[in-house]
């Protein structure tokens, strides 16, 4: 019973992981917390919903949706927040104008495809797998290894190709970075789609597990994975990895031993204590202030 | 017995020694300085002096009581307030509201007294700004106390800095680098205002790069090297005292490591 | 774009002056100005307007005070909210719980509010005191969903899903106030008034000038003897008292809450109001929950887009007047206590003794 939840857990972590992984990217760079990531997500959902309600069969759907959500995560940030960042605004500023993109996101999405709860189709279905005694669904192991695939990716992009390093190197000193030769606005802006990729992906595959999507999922997962974020440390990559999966393993254990009611709030509940004990995350670093 | 005595402090970040077993003390009325180069460790004995670091070993007295290890605040009331090497004044807020942060800890009334305007808040409110005014007359800057700190000039933001630790009533005032980033005229003028403050009993303990500042004011000065003490002394001693002109210039001798690096 | 923001910018001037100009004259003629605004507001009830005017108008007042509660967090400390609703939600529950289950009356559930409101800003308080800046968003926004866990589970208690009902009315000499009879508006009046008295006191004191100190530089006031941490906590829980004060009025007035009346919107409306409003402006406050609770009601046409424009609305603000329409530095001469006289004043004024 406990593995089982546990096992279903890590699958759903994955996931939170993934979200998880979308902030911290842009928060490594920016210091910056993506609070329309949420709606983000929703819309990737969204637009894969589009696609499939247009035939366009499920892997072109998965597709489209990457690259609508990618270019909407890019205009955000060429149109709203480079300009910000232009004028030296303080960070609040920023953030609140992340906030004011994520109402109109999860609103227009609200009136273009209205808030009821739409159906989505079942991403693969081979049946169900047992391991170590436990089975676990089709839709469960497809989420899983598809997230794994693409954080595997993001992995390989952010430590092995020449933009990852010019990502990394803008992501510990910025300015230093540009007089290096690094064109860090594009760094920023191949950062803020890579989020937006998570986004969808997560999106997606959230939607083909519960077979559902909807305007304000967003609100929900956002927080979650935001949760994940903060828990591992933001801006920690491998943090947020280990943050998505604690958080959908906390949320297994008390969804089947609370009750559903607790599903929801499980993850701030974990987020409450290790912030209490460790406020910088698990493996984030502490800052010391200088004088 | 002297307002500050120093006795064997050491911080260690990690492995790395900062700064070593190092003893001094400054006596009430005097301007004592601490010099030394780049990363010697001075800025971190002043973190420890107002309770930003830890002390990993050593004792700080002030006034006759232990006080290393002890909250900022309570160091401050105490009776050491400091300012910084790169000005942190709350720049938003007005001159005069700066000096009254400074003057926190002798505001005394409560919660509920604010809440009722009682007489004690009236009474303590308006000694409190009468205080503030002239201090900052005193430190001519009183023309400026509706201006907000960040429109100040350069200098006068030193000056308000310093006006601000006065304002705690603190009765040793560190300076870091009080001097730096001014131009020959504004360290003239600094030095002028250093000593009218010790001359109206204030006194100071500062760390200071500028030789001409530091030569000029000092009753004494200490020089750091490496996170150890090296010299003490009157200014002409330190003027001549070869190992200090070792540390500030190399020796000429190849082994000497001087690679040192900023870690304050 | 460039000449939207531009048409932006001056209008928000022309506002901001305007403005500037009116408190300038009301301030001038203080002892008239604002007697005279007391008795325009009050009078109001006895115009002949809509209940459903008087409404409004009570929910602009309930916005005012929540928006003071939160412009003392973010306008004062620099630090976000994003759960704001959870204070307000504490505050609505414990009032409207003794009142509806225990029969209490109002005038006594509603300190028991107030206390609940200053209750979960203590929780928010002691659980934060330790974080800064964006982790306080978060913690406000867990905190937030934490509270509707437990409204939503507790049945027992909080009657879960379901909601409270039948919370009593206030009551002065037998008379029942209601929306009808104006006196909930007689009554958010009185309270927003209080709220914007503490505010005041709060601001100018050496709390408001110690919580300020904390949002420019924390190091800094903690090494001129400010007790960081303590003032942190103190005014999230002052912060909660003045939202619970807001949730026991509108349970009262609404007569039934349920965990969705205190949501995920309510706290951005907030934020919005204060952010439309100007950080830090008290003024700034109510104007802008006047115009902001006001306008999805005037332009029921774009209701549904009321998020949306909301959205826009802090896109803009935070692109052209990221001070709000009220906030910044005041160019106003810093106001010195009675008796104090300005540097210069001395001189002139036993000069002008001795001359006569």
């Amino acid at each position: 019973m406990v593995l089982e939840q546990i096992l279903n857990g890590i699958m759903l972590g994955m996931v939170y992981a993934l979200i998880a992984v979308g902030y911290s990217l842009v928060f490594g760079i920016l210091r910056l917390l993506n609070m329309a990531h949420g709606s983000i997500y929703a819309f990737g959902a969204h637009m894969a919903l589009f696609a499939v309600s247009v035939n366009w069969g499920l892997p072109a759907a998965f597709i489209f949706a990457i690259i609508t959500t990618g270019i909407l995560e890019m205009l955000m940030d060429s149109v709203i927040l480079a300009p910000l960042r232009a004028k030296n605004a303080p960070n609040i500023t920023c953030l609140i104008s992340v906030i004011g993109v994520s109402y109109i996101i999860q609103n227009m999405l609200m009136i273009v495809f209205d808030s009821t709860k739409k159906s989505f189709p079942k991403l693969f279905d081979f049946g169900n797998v047992t391991i170590l005694g436990v089975t676990l669904t089709s839709a469960q192991i497809s989420m899983f290894l598809i997230a794994l695939v693409f954080l595997a990716v993001l992995t390989v992009i952010v430590n092995y190709t020449k933009i990852g390093l010019a990502m990394r190197a803008s992501r510990e000193n910025a300015k230093a970075a540009n007089l290096m030769g690094i064109d860090v606005r594009k760094v920023v802006t191949f950062t803020f789609f890579l989020s937006g990729m998570c986004a969808a992906v997560a999106g997606v595959l959230v939607s083909g597990y519960y077979q559902m999507v909807y305007s304000t999922m967003g609100t929900e997962a956002g927080l979650k994975g935001f949760s994940a974020a903060v828990l591992g440390g933001i801006g920690v990559l491998y943090g947020s990895v280990v943050g998505g999966v604690i958080v959908g393993v906390a949320e297994a254990l008390a969804v089947a031993f609370l009750g559903g009611s607790f599903r929801s709030a499980t993850a701030y509940i974990v987020l409450f204590l290790v912030l209490l004990i460790r406020p910088s995350g698990l493996f984030g670093k502490d800052n010391i202030d200088k004088v | 017995m002297a307002l500050l005595e120093v006795k064997g402090i050491t911080k260690t970040f990690g492995g790395l020694v900062a700064v070593e077993n190092v003893e001094f003390n400054v006596n009430e009325g005097e301007i004592v300085s601490i010099i030394g180069p780049n990363g010697a460790g001075k800025t971190t004995i002043f973190n420890m002096l107002t309770g930003v670091y830890h002390v990993n070993g050593g004792k700080i007295l002030f006034d006759g009581k232990e006080i290393q290890n002890k909250q900022p605040r309570d160091i401050v009331k105490a009776g050491i307030a400091r300012t910084f090497q790169n000005i942190r004044l709350f720049p938003t807020m007005r001159v005069i509201e700066n000096v009254l942060v400074g003057e926190h800890i002798n505001i005394g009334y409560h919660f509920l007294d604010l809440l009722f305007k009682t007489k004690k808040y009236r009474a303590e409110e308006k000694a409190a700004h009468q205080r503030a005014i002239d201090l900052l007359v005193s430190l001519d800057l009183g023309d400026q106390i509706d201006n907000y700190a960040k429109n100040l000039p350069y200098g006068m933001q030193r000056k308000l800095e310093i006006a601000r630790a006065i304002a705690t009533k603190a009765r040793l005032i560190i300076l870091d680098e009080p001097a730096a980033g001014m131009n020959p005229q504004e360290s003239e003028e600094l030095k002028e205002f250093i000593r009218k403050l010790r001359d109206k009993g204030q006194t100071i303990l500062l760390i200071e790069h500028d030789m001409s500042v530091v030569m000029d004011i000092s009753d004494r000065i200490y020089v750091i090297d490496h996170g150890r003490k090296i010299a003490e002394g009157l200014p002409k001693e330190i003027a001549v005292n070869k190992r200090v002109i070792t540390a500030y210039l190399g020796s000429g001798d190849v082994k000497k490591d001087d690679n040192e690096t900023e870690n304050s | 774009m460039g000449n939207t923001a531009a048409s932006w910018k001056n209008a928000t001037k022309k506002l901001s002056d305007g403005y500037e100009k009116l408190t300038d004259t009301i301030l001038k003629h203080k002892k008239i100005a604002i007697p005279l605004l007391y008795v325009i507001l009050i009078a109001i009830p006895f115009l002949g307007p809509s209940q459903y005017f008087i409404r409004v108008l009570c929910l602009i007042g309930v916005y005012s005070i929540l928006t003071l509660s939160l412009n003392l967090i973010a306008g004062y400390m620099g630090q976000t909210s994003m759960g704001h609703a959870a204070l307000y939600c504490l505050g609505g529950y414990f009032s409207a719980l003794l009142g509806s289950n225990l029969g209490m009356p109002f005038w006594i559930t509603i300190f028991f509010g107030i206390l609940g409101g200053a209750l979960g800003g203590l929780i928010l308080g002691l659980s934060t005191m330790r974080l800064s800046g964006s982790y306080l968003a978060v913690i406000t926004l867990a905190f937030a969903e934490v509270v509707e866990m437990v409204i939503l589970n507790w049945n027992d208690v909080t009657n879960g899903p379901l909601g409270v009902r039948n919370i009593p009315r206030p009551e002065i000499f037998g008379i029942e106030l209601t929306t009808a009879n104006g006196g909930f508006y007689w009554l958010v009046i009185v309270l927003v008034t209080i709220s914007v008295l503490v505010s005041m006191c709060v601001v100018n004191s050496k709390f408001g000038r110690a919580v300020r100190a904390i949002k420019e530089d924390e190091l800094a006031a903690k090494l001129m003897g400010v007790h960081t941490a303590a003032y942190k906590v103190k005014t999230i829980v002052l912060s909660g008292a003045m939202a619970g004060l807001a949730g026991a009025f509108y349970a009262s007035m609404n007569r039934y809450i349920d965990a969705n009346t205190f949501n995920f919107d309510v706290s951005m409306t907030i934020l919005c109001i204060v952010i439309f409003g100007g950080l830090g402006s008290i003024p700034g406050m109510i104007i802008g929950s006047t115009l902001l609770i006001a306008f999805p009601e005037v332009l029921r046409s774009l209701a549904d887009y009321r998020f949306v424009v909301y959205g826009l609305l802090l896109i803009f603000m935070m692109r052209f007047r990221s001070q709000g329409l009220l906030g910044g530095l005041s160019k106003k001469p810093y106001k010195l206590p009675k008796g104090v006289l300005r540097p210069g004043e001395q001189d002139q004024a036993s000069l002008g003794k001795q001359v006569k």
